[in-house]
């Protein structure tokens, strides 16, 4: 599609007008064509796969990226391994395999959740948790620790603790923020945004009235993240509904796009506004639960990763949710390695290290290209 | 494609803002709405496209009921040009474009070789291929204006409904476009602010007050002196156009002799008297 017919009519345009280049987005449109959103995914798959070999080999205890390949290469078709090698066997397949592939898929998880919140709620600035999700999560998790409730979970019984508060909070949200079927994206945030105050006012007073000080901990866990607790038990739940989640996101791509448009527009093009939003809140509640129930609530990634993939890709939703699970993968299994190794033996908080290292990368990026936003 | 709007009451919070409207646009014609402001215009048409369910009337598309069709269907047929042209995130121009589609595709299903051509034509037509790889957000008003009637053209509607369509456009594209639209063979229902525009550029024009058709007929027979001054409450001369025929207002503004003048003598262009002929007759 060129666009050097001239102008209609053989009137001649006074103003001559600059072609390509000139838009923010022209540097970037190699990435736009199929086979070049092809090979940037294919590219992000085989580095997540090469980041998941290299995060699993380092820690406290190395293991050369070849040994770790065989290793999990064994496990995968239950292949041999000799006597001797059986403890450093079991660090990588029983503790760190689960604990990376953890940070792999909520890596994606929340990327590609950002992305579908943000345009729920049209707000550059939304993220996963701006619906209260996280904060509903640990009055949860907090609730549980304290209460002993929940025992019939055995060890999950804090995630599933946290689980049913995030979806508590969902339905709260979606509660008030509905009138009469109809789901305003700012009536939206901002009920999620109240309702993450009251949450973390409750948080606070189960906190200060518990009796120990284990309470305060569980709330740091759930309010910094850490993928410790990641297991093979809780790992092929997680992976089902993050994965699916994903899956039926980036169905939505092209109805993302056309609510973008506003909802008048969007109705006369045939997506029922407020329809696609109980859809997509249903969808993001349902992932966001289970991801903050198994690694607290990781800041920054669900924020800025949309908005580096859409500098690098475009704004066409059925693009960035291609693209972003798969750079949020990515960027999530090297983060939890530096958590566990930077300051080994402690661990540091994964929302830290999100933040210290996303920060700056998300400026300079913001400064170097015009990037907007429904704004200049 | 006949387009019926059927006694349509529209009522938000309480509030009427649409009553008993009954306008008729029929196949291939094009038929204006206007009025002052808040006079329901914009609500009338959003039932129209669907954005808003009334509270009792129908509006049909050949006898159809669109309320009993899905929201689909309904987008295949009629188009719209919105006053919410906010648009978030920076698509390029042929992304906007091409969600014109949307009705048609299923998912992220991709566009045809046809559906690609047809998107560059309307492109072409619009006068904004120019701007194909160009960022919505870093255009004109003007400019996302004509890439948003492009992407309506893109639908391939049958009825096309525009809400202030000339808004930010400059002269020469407020003409094209609505030369477009009279050459368009569509059936198109179009709010225009100016009186007249939507003389030059309708078959019939509706004129509403207070949420009520309170004229309807062709632009010569509801755009008369009395009828300006009593629904806009402003005085103006009614003139002949030198190059159509069709009547053209004059406004005069900040003298209120002049004005009263302009109203007085009354010197009626069209060779038959205007009154009553229009379908609904001027209420006080």
């Amino acid at each position: 599609m060129t666009a050097a017919a001239p102008p209609a009519g053989g009137r001649a345009d006074p103003t001559p007008v600059p072609r390509g280049g000139v838009g923010p987005a022209a540097p970037v449109r190699l990435l736009a064509t199929r086979a070049g959103l092809a090979l940037t995914c294919a590219a992000l798959l085989a580095l997540l796969l090469l980041s998941v070999v290299v995060a699993v080999g380092l820690g406290p205890a190395s293991v050369a990226p070849g040994d770790t390949a065989r290793y999990l290469w064994a496990a995968v078709t239950g292949g041999r391994i000799g006597a001797d090698e059986t403890t450093t066997y079991q660090i990588v397949w029983q503790i760190r395999t689960p604990r990376v592939l953890l940070a792999a898929l909520v890596g994606a998880g929340l990327s590609a959740v950002g992305v579908a919140v943000q345009a729920l709620v049209r707000n550059a600035l939304a993220d996963p948790f701006v619906l209260g999700v996280s904060s509903g999560a640990s009055v949860g998790a907090v609730g549980v620790t304290v209460t002993g409730g929940l025992a019939a979970f055995g060890v999950h019984a804090v995630s599933a603790g946290a689980f049913a508060g995030a979806l508590a909070a969902s339905v709260l949200v979606y509660a008030a923020a509905s009138t009469r079927g109809v789901l305003s994206p700012l009536r939206l945030v901002l009920t999620g945004v109240a309702l993450s105050l009251g949450f973390q006012a409750l948080m606070s007073v189960i906190v200060y009235t518990a009796p120990d000080g284990e309470a305060t901990s569980t709330v740091l866990y759930w309010t910094m993240g850490s993928f410790g607790a990641a297991s093979w038990g809780a790992l092929p739940l997680v992976a089902v509904v993050v994965l699916l989640g994903l899956v039926v996101l980036h169905r939505y791509g092209r109805a993302l796009d056309v609510l973008a448009l506003g909802d008048e527009t969007a109705a006369s093009l045939g997506v029922a506004p407020d329809r696609q939003r109980r859809a997509l809140l249903l969808v993001v509640s349902l992932m966001t639960g289970v991801m903050v129930a198994v690694s607290g609530a990781i800041a920054f990634v669900g924020l800025v990763m949309p908005h580096l993939v859409r500098m690098a890709v475009g704004a066409a939703h059925a693009r960035v949710l291609a693209v972003a699970p798969l750079a949020g993968a990515v960027f999530m299994v090297w983060v939890d390695l530096g958590a566990r190794t930077l300051a080994a033996p402690r661990e540091l908080p994964l929302g830290v290290l999100t933040a210290l290292v996303g920060v700056p990368v998300f400026i300079a990026l913001m400064r170097r290209r015009s990037y907007l936003f429904g704004g200049r | 494609m006949e387009l019926t709007l059927d006694a349509l009451t529209v009522v938000t919070d309480g509030a009427t803002l649409v009553r008993d409207l009954s306008l008729d646009v029929p196949s291939g014609r094009v038929v204006g709405l206007v009025g002052p402001n808040g006079s329901g215009k914009s609500t009338a048409l959003r039932c129209v496209y669907r954005a808003l369910r009334p509270a009792s009337g129908t509006v049909r598309l050949d006898g159809d009921d669109l309320a009993g069709l899905p929201l689909r269907r309904t987008a295949r047929s009629v188009a719209a040009l919105t006053q919410d042209g906010g648009v978030d995130l920076d698509f390029t121009v042929e992304e906007v474009v091409a969600l014109g589609r949307a009705p048609y595709l299923r998912g992220n299903q991709p566009l045809s070789a046809r559906e690609h051509a047809l998107c560059a034509r309307a492109m072409e037509r619009l006068d904004i291929g120019h701007l194909a790889h160009r960022g919505v957000l870093t255009l004109s008003g003007g400019e996302r204006q004509r890439v948003l009637a492009a992407r309506a053209l893109v639908q391939e509607p049958d009825v096309l409904v525009l809400d202030e369509p000339t808004n930010h456009l400059d002269v020469r594209h407020q003409v094209e476009l609505l030369s477009l639209l009279r050459e368009s063979g569509l059936t198109v229902l179009v709010v225009l602010h100016d009186l007249n525009l939507a003389a030059a550029a309708c078959d019939r024009l509706g004129v509403l007050a207070h949420g009520r058709l309170v004229a309807a007929g062709t632009p010569a027979e509801v755009l008369t002196a009395e009828l300006v001054r009593e629904v806009f409450g402003v005085a103006a001369s009614v003139v002949t156009h030198p190059l159509t025929g069709g009547p053209q207002l004059l406004y005069a503004l900040g003298a209120p002799d002049a004005a009263a003048r302009a109203v007085a003598p009354e010197p009626d262009p069209s060779p038959d008297p205007p009154e009553q002929k229009g379908t609904t007759s001027p209420c006080a």
